[in-house]
């Protein structure tokens, strides 16, 4: 009975993932703020859906009660992220709050069944930096001297990664982070923030030769230190990063095909020098034939993947247990093998939603620091995703990353919440900014007409008003309707 | 009430209207020029995540399905306490691979035929293999009717899997299996009307109902055990090739049949110099000659006039180096000759040896063609899906698969075939009582030309072919064992019934 009850769920759960996932691509085709605001309000119901679905199957399957006071607790909190963004920021990209909260789900589904005490530490930690986050829209907002603290930006980086490896505690073979208070802190994670920030407020600043030598020359010392600690994937995205901004900044083509160059040749160094890189380009060669020589992981990474097929073994159904650290860094393959490939699909294209609507605030902003900003976190984010999904799935050689929002971990799921959060801020920005300059322009066509017309005194041809019969004294309303019905962005 | 002190807002001008328009446009260029950089970055990395979805795609659609399987995957009894996995049956409906629910609730599989269908029925307790590898999904399905299926979900009880019919006949594989006796070698046998797989043999050969016990004796083992030689064996296929050859020089020279050749029992080809098998003289010899006598000087005398380029194609029109259509895990056969390679290596090529590399199913697949004018059927092993309560879910029907020669080449192709097997290497079939087409072959396996493979490939009842074979058998110098026996035993197997 209650396998009837869950096989029906499951294919509910993809269905409506599939809708969710559509609507995140398909709203952006409407113009019409109506049409918007409702498809957005139905995201959020298809979340609590499949959340529910999801929970439900857990709670017949494990049959403990407290996944139900857990569920609530979730519920809770993903509904007040929501609201609370929805009341204090009316302006905020409602679409960006959706995906975030799709994947948060996404992630409490999946940790509530690999380890119920990993997700309540989940839980936590996003309750405590969604508070931490909501914060962020206002400083951004409110100081507009951010893109003057390059200096600061590039010592808190730096001392940041140094002290990782100075008091730094070795886990998985990489010197990641150290214990405050029985948390174990990532600097790693949130210096990726502080480095875009570093990287826009330099060549915000000035573009000349010599300032793209000593930027450069930081971002350098960045990987370095990264490397030196092991932790190879942050030093790819920092990388990536800096060659995605840089290039943007100088619009100098030039400047990739350098840093490939030097990519290149520093990934090859790499390979000879240490031997965890050789591993890992071994294992992603043919992770079958080095098998118990560390092909382990993505051997049965594989195997979930494969087996759970195009829809998905269930939840609680598959062996996701087999693989090492499926929490973290191999959450994903987990979610193919219990979701499904579809639902999986799913989520790298939530996380392509994310990415093209960052982008395409950085392409509305006018100040060009706040741009690279918008730039630089996208491509951090958008790029975890890939060498994420694209280690676990063989495409590329694992580099031990985390799925941002959905794996289990607190400092990357702080940095990339104060991530969105900045972002956001950014959105309100342009949304402000735009208002402005309609403001503007209003109040120069009513000078100007003003003028005009205590110049001409013509006769008034009726129905001409402007807002027929609306109680026309009172400006500051009128212009409010008007910028109110202007077309929103998702 | 509320007297409207303001000046109407009046229409906007045309000009003015035009004005602002440009002033649009050019802000809207202005800002796309700004973004372009930001456009391409957009491109470039959904471009890549396009690039990643195809690959996870194409992994879930095409790779997975072979990875799964591997033993080390410990999720493929995942429906085990759901699904109680269905049987295979031969073609008369006799179990070769059966479930039955144990006490716990577990499952044990039983193979009533032990040793007989091991490697193409398979094992599917250490990973799987063969069509218990193959057909999972359908034995892990289970399509009994909805009402039933609610039933034992209410009772907790297991719904019965789904049923293979499969094409294989136990008579014919016992015989094939018996002959070969202790021999390591491999034998298949199609019906070339239709494709159908009726049997298939290798050994050494293994009894799946132990092979969790045996598991690591059978790894340890050289001798492959567990390789299915009929569709993963690499073998020179020696004298059986010379069919192809004789295509070749046919489709090179229209007046083949005018060929004539003179064997003294040897010859040069680049430094080496090749005899006849067993330093026989064949003295004149033309083309339907040369193949019943399996003349080797002759054959390389027909590799030199070859144009290695057209040879090849032949090669490869009859599926060398080139995917076959195989229901199970099979190897590709290599024909690996090129232009440039010297004199010797030609000649060799021609007559079977040189760097060839086939299967026995392969060697089968091209006999069922010529056997069926030319016309390779879509071989099959499942003939039949059902459910548990006899319906039919799924119904193969025969197809034909590739074209791999003229119906005329087929038949000049049989008559020669016929010579070898009423005045050639292959006499001994000529008391069958049924017409037999065939090729003999014995083909050197290491530098030493003593040590050798015996081959033959051939079909039975030409005018309307019943059963087309392959049979190799390994180290046939030291067991004195030949495949021509193997195959007449086979034939006797199919016609006393």
């Amino acid at each position: 009975m209650f396998n009837i009850i869950m096989e029906i769920s499951k294919y509910l759960i993809l269905l409506m993932m599939v809708i969710y996932t559509f609507e995140c691509f398909s709203v952006f085709g409407y113009h019409d703020a109506y049409t918007k605001m409702w498809i957005l309000r139905r995201q959020s119901i298809w979340i609590f859906m499949i959340h529910f679905l999801a929970f439900l199957t857990l709670f017949l399957r494990l049959q403990e009660a407290r996944i139900l006071v857990f569920y609530v607790i979730q519920v809770a909190l993903l509904g007040s992220i929501i609201l609370l963004y929805g009341f204090l920021y009316p302006k905020v990209s409602r679409l960006v709050v959706n995906n975030m909260c799709m994947l948060l789900a996404v992630g409490f589904i999946m940790l509530t069944r690999l380890s119920y005490s990993n997700a309540v530490k989940q839980a936590v930690i996003v309750a405590a930096s969604a508070v931490l986050s909501l914060v962020v829209p206002v400083v951004i907002q409110k100081v507009r001297f951010l893109n003057k603290l390059r200096m600061l930006y590039a010592v808190i980086g730096v001392v940041a990664l140094a002290a990782v490896i100075v008091v730094g505690q070795v886990s998985n073979g990489a010197m990641l982070g150290f214990e405050v208070a029985g948390i174990s802190v990532q600097p790693s994670e949130l210096v990726k923030i502080v480095f875009v920030f570093f990287v826009a407020s330099s060549l915000y600043r000035a573009k000349d030769f010599r300032n793209i030598i000593i930027t450069t020359a930081v971002a350098a010392l960045h990987v370095l230190i990264l490397v030196a600690s092991k932790d190879l994937g942050a030093a790819l995205i920092v990388f990536v990063v800096y060659l995605v901004m840089l290039y943007v900044a100088t619009r100098q083509p030039l400047y990739i095909a350098a840093g490939l160059g030097a990519g290149s040749v520093a990934s090859v160094a790499a390979y000879f020098l240490f031997s965890h890189v050789r591993t890992r380009v071994t294992v992603w060669k043919d992770p079958f034939a080095v098998y118990s020589d560390g092909g382990y992981q993505v051997a049965q990474s594989l195997f979930a993947i494969g087996t759970g097929g195009w829809f998905g073994l269930g939840l609680c159904q598959g062996l996701p247990d087999k693989i090492p650290v499926v929490t973290t860094d191999f959450i994903f393959s987990a979610i193919a093998e219990e979701l499904g490939a579809v639902f999986a699909i799913c989520i790298i294209l939530i996380c392509v939603s994310c990415y093209i609507m960052f982008l395409n605030i950085a392409m509305q902003l006018r100040d060009s620091f706040y741009k690279l900003v918008a730039l630089g976190l996208g491509t951090c984010y958008i790029f975890q995703v890939f060498l994420a999904v694209g280690g676990v799935i063989k495409f590329i050689p694992s580099t031990g990353v985390t799925l941002p929002l959905v794996s289990y971990g607190g400092s990357s799921l702080l940095s990339t919440m104060i991530m969105f959060a900045v972002i956001q801020g950014l959105y309100i920005l342009r949304e402000d900014e735009e208002e402005d300059i309609e403001r503007q322009r209003e109040r120069q066509l009513r000078a100007k007409r003003r003028q005009q017309a205590q110049q001409g005194r013509r006769p008034r041809p009726n129905g001409t008003r402007s807002s027929a019969g609306a109680p026309s004294g009172d400006r500051r309303r009128n212009s409010k309707n008007r910028s109110s019905q202007r077309v929103r962005r998702p | 009430m509320y007297g409207d002190r303001r000046p109407a807002p009046r229409k906007p001008g045309k000009a003015e209207k035009k004005k602002e328009q440009q002033e649009e446009r050019r802000r809207a260029k202005k800002k796309k020029k700004a973004n372009r950089q930001y456009v391409f970055v957009t491109y470039f990395f959904v471009l890549l995540f396009v690039g990643m979805i195809g690959y996870f795609s194409y992994y879930n659609v095409v790779k997975g399905k072979d990875i799964i399987n591997d033993s080390r995957n410990p999720r493929l009894n995942l429906y085990e306490n759901r699904i109680l996995r269905g049987s295979i049956l031969d073609k008369d409906g006799n179990v070769l691979a059966q479930s039955t629910e144990n006490e716990d609730g577990t499952q044990t599989r039983n193979y009533p035929y032990e040793e007989l269908y091991a490697h193409v029925v398979g094992y599917s307790d250490k990973g799987k293999s063969g069509l218990e590898s193959a057909q999972n999904f359908q034995l892990q399905t289970s399509n009994v009717s909805f009402q039933t299926k609610l039933l034992n979900e209410f009772r907790g009880q297991k719904s019965p899997g789904n049923n293979i019919t499969t094409t294989l006949d136990t008579n014919i594989q016992q015989a094939a299996y018996k002959a070969l006796g202790s021999n390591r070698g491999a034998a298949v046998v199609i019906e070339p009307s239709t494709g159908k797989i009726l049997a298939m043999v290798s050994k050494p050969s293994y009894n799946p109902n132990t092979i969790v016990e045996d598991w690591d004796s059978l790894n340890a083992n050289t001798e492959g055990i567990l390789v299915n030689r009929a569709t993963q064996g690499q073998y020179a296929p020696g004298s059986t090739f010379k069919v192809v050859t004789t295509l070749a020089f046919m489709r090179q020279n229209p007046d083949y049949q005018n060929y004539s050749y003179r064997c003294t029992g040897e010859i040069t080809a680049g430094k080496n110099e090749i005899h006849c098998f067993g330093n026989e003289v064949h003295g004149r010899v033309d083309l339907a000659d040369s193949l019943a006598y399996s003349c080797n000087t002759s054959f390389s005398n027909i590799g030199l006039s070859l144009n290695v380029d057209k040879f090849r194609d032949t090669a490869e029109d009859l599926l060398f180096d080139s995917e076959l259509p195989c229901p199970l895990v099979y190897n590709e056969s290599s024909f690996n000759l090129k232009s440039d390679d010297g004199d010797a290596a030609i000649a060799m090529t021609a007559f079977g040896q040189g760097k060839l590399q086939v299967s026995p199913y392969h060697m089968a697949l091209i006999t069922s063609a010529i056997a069926n004018n030319g016309v390779l059927m879509q071989p099959y092993l499942v003939d039949q899906i059902t459910s548990a309560e006899g319906e039919t879910v799924e119904k193969y029907v025969p197809e034909s698969y590739k074209e791999l020669m003229t119906a005329d080449e087929a038949a000049q192709l049989t008559e020669y075939m016929q010579g070898v097997v009423e005045y050639g290497t292959a006499r001994s079939l000529n008391s069958l009582g049924v017409s037999v087409a065939g090729k003999t072959g014995t083909s050197e396996y290491s530098d030493d030309k003593e040590k050798t493979h015996s081959w033959f490939i051939g079909f039975s009842n030409v005018e309307n072919p019943d059963l087309a074979l392959a049979v190799v058998i390994e180290n046939s110098d030291s067991t004195g064992d030949v495949a021509t026996d193997v195959a007449k035993k086979i034939f006797q197997a199919y016609y006393a019934e």
